[in-house]
């Protein structure tokens, strides 16, 4: 395995043989959601600059973003968002010093997850009663 | 195999310089979102599937306007940081981390100015 400086010194054993746990698994997946929101973000801008566009064209962007595929990306985006906000103020306290140690960070961890799907949840049942009325 | 550290080889260079303002932006970013991104989803979500002329009318509201104008813009500073660091931590050729650096660095400021610009058109339209 090469080093990625492209030095050619030994490296200790990679994070492979190590047995998963709560802190690194959401540790990764909190990057994983950063970076798959980029995705959500490009489809929100340009429903905003279908709306500036025209009529025609606002219904067109629009209407691949509530079509089923659409659906499915904006609610994966939809529970990204809501554990990247939990898991951020996971974070923010951990930069403030507190809830360092492995005790509180496995039972943040764990909570963090529980209040994403219950956001999740409670979001979608919301807007779906709310689609409802519209419909 | 050459023992040399990172830390030999490094030594004398200097900093970057920027380490430190980077780590601050990446949190002052995310302070800023907790309630912005809140303020921004909660009519936007409820607008997906709407009429364009009701989209027009939440964003000719100065206060929907500011606030998507405010997501926007920390959004897209929050997401160019973090993916800075991603790309840096997993790219190792030297050639495609630069190109992505670049790429990163242009198109979250561009699509920050495209959306705002999006807003501001609707914000201001009659």
């Amino acid at each position: 395995m090469d080093n990625s400086n492209g030095s050619n010194r030994p490296l200790s054993p990679h994070i492979t043989i190590y047995r998963p746990q709560i802190t690194s698994v959401l540790s990764i997946v909190h990057r994983i959601t950063g970076a798959g929101l980029t995705l959500g973000m490009v489809l929100i801008v340009w429903w905003f600059v279908a709306a500036a566009t025209s009529p025609g064209y606002f219904r067109f962007v629009d209407g691949l973003l509530t079509s089923w595929a659409g659906l499915l990306i904006l609610g994966g985006s939809l529970w990204a968002f809501w554990f990247h906000f939990f898991n951020g103020i996971r974070h923010l306290r951990w930069d403030a010093g507190k809830g360092l140690s492995l005790a509180q960070s496995t039972r943040s961890g764990w909570r963090v997850l529980g209040f994403s799907v219950l956001a999740t949840t409670v979001s979608v049942a919301w807007l779906s009663g709310g689609l409802d009325n519209v419909i | 195999m050459s023992f040399r550290t990172d830390l030999q080889r490094a030594r004398g260079l200097g900093t970057a310089k920027d380490g430190t303002q980077h780590w601050v932006s990446q949190r002052l970013t995310a302070i800023a979102l907790i309630p912005l991104t809140l303020a921004f989803l909660y009519p936007f979500v409820q607008l997906l599937g709407a009429s364009g002329l009701a989209v027009h009318e939440t964003y000719q509201n100065p206060v929907h306007a500011l606030i998507a104008i405010g997501f926007f813009y920390t959004t897209f500073r929050h997401l160019r940081l973090g993916l800075q660091v991603v790309i840096e931590d997993y790219v190792s050729s030297r050639r495609a981390r630069a190109a992505l650096l670049i790429t990163n660095a242009l198109l979250m400021r561009a699509l920050a100015v495209i959306a705002v610009f999006a807003v501001a058109k609707i914000a201001f339209s009659s």
